[in-house]
């Protein structure tokens, strides 16, 4: 870009006066000292920076972010001084720099570009990141604190302590202390390197790791003291990380089992408690991921609502179709489990087909809702994403909803009256058949609210179930058949296991490693982890 | 001639297996003369595509007759039978693949396309001795078997039985899928092996290897059919049938059923072996996709289909079902699952004894209360809940 001959300063000044005389003082050394900014002469830009910096202007944080950016421009007709949005050939997204106006589209011939050297962007930088640092948004202040951290210098120091003296909120502080024991870590004198080391024991940041390894492998001065102490307080915080990580893997394994207690704690009431091997127990899944698709299509708009309206539809859908089931196929099978498994497997595939049939063999998109999405923070090392939280308590309520309704209500004393003594249960006058419908239409409902859950985790198509289903079998096998403690348990050993085998073994060698371990398992103890005793076997 | 006397036994009085093995002389003799004689603009003329689909449906064949030894005389469901068939496949991949040498798209005489691509530098040592024919037919044989010695002793030992046992098959199968998707395996990962050239020097997409590959399909079907009916025949398959009806008294009896399972379990896996080595060559191809549990799942359908506990009637299911299937996925696409899951209900709930149950009027009690559940006080103290609703509907 060529360099223009830029006019006399006086004239610049008489301009910066008439714009004093219109908006006051304050707003007219703004003006002048951007008009500086924007001179040729370069000890007036120095200072103009400075008193940018100092004039508490609202447009100053954008005018020298925009200088350090080179995406300040002057207009040649006016003189004014102009802001282009990012990549500087966009003029649509002009403003003015003074008020922060939104300019109407400029072409490029008329501006020109004010250039920047090295000391200006020195000194722009430190400017930014004092008024940032001071900036009334906790957000910002902290951003600017990280950043020195990547920029030590003296300057960085100084405003960092100036900063902290005034900082109010605890995570800056932190932040702002960090930085600040980043920068004296390099200090000549040896007692503040040590005090600096000393001070970032206990953090857990990357920025701060990558300093404390670097002095650990060589003080600058070559003192030995301070090298060990750097590697004890790195040592210290590797084994706080790793602690970390393991809570992280943790937690994905929970939230992993709780995935599979979801899928599964249906099919430990098709299977466990009636006999029924349901291999269209995915599909189930599936149908419930589809109603909440359907759902979020009826109500456009009402997203934060929708998986609240599409839980207890998916429940009614999966059940009255597993229902349907139950009467349609299955009741003319019981007593032949194995057959069960051969009849539901061409249940699946043609629920599989309509559902191909009804909505394209493609992937459907399912929204999260805000309140889902995002994450809690709790340290740099762990945050824990909001999604698997809530289907962590989600699939808690929903065994203790479950474990309520078999042991607590009417309906649940009939049902274990019924896997008991069928004979003594109907004479009883209970009426056997409307209780296996009702149980079977009760798992597969229960496999619609995990489908409603899973819409939330992974994609949602037509052959969704199916990835789950050998799982779900593996869960209620291994927990030990008709019981729902032990479903629980089984899906969550299993769950952590596998993602704490992740790391070491990958994804796939982790989850044959845990079959491996099941079919072991199972020559062990064919009855599962709790086998059921006594008569109620029988 | 000679073996014309136990081969005349063997099959006295099955008139599905007398119909079955006719019907197999035949297609050996009139398939060729059809393919290879008959000129290309005869109406006859049987195009060489037919001949490797009819080829492929006989490996099929196979592989559900070896599923109805296990499951209609052993009483075990197995749902990881394709498996054996996938690994016997692999086998004869591994052969073919060697045969390739350097005529690949790299052109590595040592390494096949694949290693080439992961950048190996040398061949894993399970590769070794698959340049050779025999050592890889041994393999075709015993990989599978050993791999059934091993689950099934494990298995059989611990009693683990019914559902349970066909949940741990399908695991197995569903394990070593994803095993075999992983490149790190060296099994080509999720393309599998192809780009085969040659078997045995001939050209494989040649019409005459085609219907050679085609003949011993034919002869391999034969054969194992009457294997199978040879070993239902024995004292041993009695045996075998009476663990299936009332494993129980068996065992009180002073059999060791474990031993009998083992046996029949391990012989059934190898033949299923035999049928993946000769689907491989004519379909081209295998991969991963193979050891689906869908795949396990559909192999005893077929055999369901075709009436499980009598051997040919497996043969039956599966060319028809099969057949089907080519015709419905080209004719309506969208039909086939319907159409698939329709007879999987339409079967277990209306046709327990399958389509030979529909031919053969002969009331066959014992075999029908057999083929359900064993029979209640069979002398086992199990404690399986799956089993609880047999008393449900009395």
């Amino acid at each position: 870009m060529p360099r223009r001959r830029s006019p006399s300063r006086w004239l610049l000044t008489l301009i910066a006066t008439v714009f004093a005389l219109l908006a006051g003082t304050a707003r007219a050394d703004f003006a002048s000292a951007l008009a500086d900014l924007a001179g040729d002469d370069f000890t007036a830009r120095l200072a103009a920076i400075a008193e940018i910096q100092a004039s508490g202007h609202p447009q100053a944080l954008a005018v020298l972010a925009a200088a350090l950016d080179g995406q300040l421009y002057r207009q040649r007709s006016d003189r004014r001084i102009v802001i282009l949005g990012p990549g500087g050939d966009a003029p649509a997204q002009a403003q003015d720099a003074l008020s922060g106006e939104p300019l109407a589209a400029l072409s490029s011939s008329e501006l020109s570009r004010v250039s920047t050297n090295n000391r200006l962007r020195k000194t722009l930088r430190g400017a930014l990141a004092g008024l940032r640092l001071g900036h009334a948004d906790a957000t910002v202040r902290l951003e600017a604190a990280r950043e020195l951290l990547g920029t030590p210098s003296d300057t960085s120091a100084a405003l960092l302590r100036e900063a902290l003296a005034n900082e109010r909120d605890e995570g800056v502080l932190a932040a702002m202390q960090i930085g600040l024991a980043s920068i004296d870590i390099k200090s000549p004198d040896r007692d503040k390197r040590l005090q600096a080391i000393a001070a970032l024991d206990g953090s857990l940041h990357q920025e701060v790791r990558a300093l404390l390894e670097s002095v650990a492998d060589g003080d600058a001065q070559g003192d030995a003291e301070v090298q060990a102490a750097a590697a004890q307080v790195l040592a210290r915080m590797h084994t706080r990380l790793a602690f970390y990580e393991q809570v992280n893997n943790l937690y994905f394994g929970i939230s992993l089992g709780s995935v599979l207690l979801l899928a599964a704690v249906g099919l430990a009431i098709t299977f466990g408690v009636m006999g029924v091997i349901n291999v269209a127990h995915g599909e189930m899944v599936m149908l419930g991921a589809y109603t909440t698709y359907v759902v979020q299509q009826l109500m456009p708009g009402q997203l934060e609502w929708s998986l609240l309206v599409a839980l207890p539809a998916a429940f009614v859908v999966a059940g009255v179709v597993g229902i349907g089931i139950e009467r349609g196929v299955i009741r003319f099978l019981y007593g032949r489990p194995l057959e069960t498994l051969l009849a539901t497997f061409g249940v699946s595939l043609i629920l599989q087909q309509a559902v191909r049939s009804v909505f394209s063999p493609l992937n459907r998109s399912v929204s999260t809702p805000a309140w889902m999405s995002g994450s809690l923070e709790i340290n740099p090392a762990l945050t824990l994403t909001y999604n698997r939280l809530y289907i962590i308590v989600f699939a808690l309520a929903v065994l203790v909803f479950l474990v309520l309704l078999l042991r607590r209500s009417r309906f649940g004393l009939e049902v274990r009256a019924v896997t008991q003594n069928r004979a003594m249960a109907s004479a009883m006058g209970i009426r056997t058949g409307r209780v296996d419908a009702l149980t079977f239409g009760l798992g597969s409902g229960i496999a619609g609210l995990a489908g409603v859950a899973l819409s939330q985790l992974t994609n949602v198509g037509p052959s969704m179930g199916q990835a789950y289903i050998v799982d779900s079998f593996m869960v209620v096998v291994f927990g030990g058949v008709g019981n729902l403690l032990g479903t629980f348990l089984g899906a969550m050993t299993l769950g952590i296991a596998n993602k704490f085998l992740e790391p070491a073994t990958g994804s796939v060698l982790a989850k044959i490693l845990i079959l491996v371990f099941i079919i072991v398992f199972i020559q062990r103890r064919p009855r599962g982890l709790f086998a059921l005793s006594g008569r109620a076997v029988d | 001639m000679r073996m014309a006397g136990p081969i005349t036994r063997l099959v006295m009085g099955d008139r599905g297996g007398t119909v079955l093995l006719a019907l197999l002389a035949a297609s050996a003799v009139l398939v060729p003369v059809l393919n290879l004689l008959v000129p290309e603009s005869s109406p006859l003329h049987l195009s060489t595509y037919v001949v490797t689909l009819v080829g492929k449906y006989l490996c099929y064949a196979l592989l559900a007759l070896a599923l109805d030894l296990v499951w209609g005389y052993l009483g075990i469901l197995s749902l990881g039978h394709a498996a054996f068939f996938a690994l016997g496949g692999y086998a004869m991949g591994m052969y073919l693949m060697r045969q390739i040498g350097s005529r690949g798209v790299y052109g590595n005489p040592q390494l096949p396309d694949f290693m080439v691509f992961l950048d190996w530098q040398q061949l894993p040592w399970y590769w070794s001795g698959f340049d050779s024919f025999v050592f890889a037919m041994l393999m075709v044989l015993a990989v599978p078997g050993l791999l059934a010695l091993v689950f099934g002793w494990l298995a059989f030992r611990s009693r683990v039985t019914r559902v349970y046992l066909s949940i741990m098959t399908q695991a197995l199968t569903y394990a070593l899928m994803l095993a075999f998707f992983r490149n790190e395996m060296g099994f080509g990962g999720n393309n599998g092996l192809t780009d085969f050239k040659d078997i045995l020097g001939f050209d494989l997409p040649a019409d005459t290897t085609r219907i050679a590959l085609y003949l011993c399909s034919t002869a391999a079907l034969a054969g194992g059919y009457l294997l199978c009916r040879a070993l239902v025949r024995s004292r041993l398959g009695r045996v075998a049938m009476a663990v299936r009806d009332a494993e129980g008294r068996v065992r009180s009896l002073g059999y060791r059923d474990e031993r009998v399972k083992l046996l029949v379990f391990t012989v059934s896996a190898m033949l299923a072996g035999i049928a993946g080595a000769l689907y491989v060559p004519q379909v081209g191809i295998i991969n991963p996709g193979e050891f689906a549990p869908i795949n396990s799942i559909e192999v005893v359908v077929w055999v369901a289909i075709g009436g499980r506990g009598t051997l040919f009637g497996a043969v039956f299911g599966a060319v028809a079902v099969n057949y089907a299937k080519s015709y419905l996925t080209m004719a309506w696409p969208d039909v086939w699952l319907f159409f698939l899951g329709a007879l999987f209900v339409l079967v277990t709930v209306a046709l327990p004894r399958g389509i030979v149950g529909l031919l053969d009027r002969r009331p066959r009690v014992r075999r029908e209360h057999a083929a359900r559940e064993p029979a209640p006080g069979g002398g086992e103290a199990m404690a399986d809940p799956a089993r609880a609703p047999a008393a449900r509907h009395p």
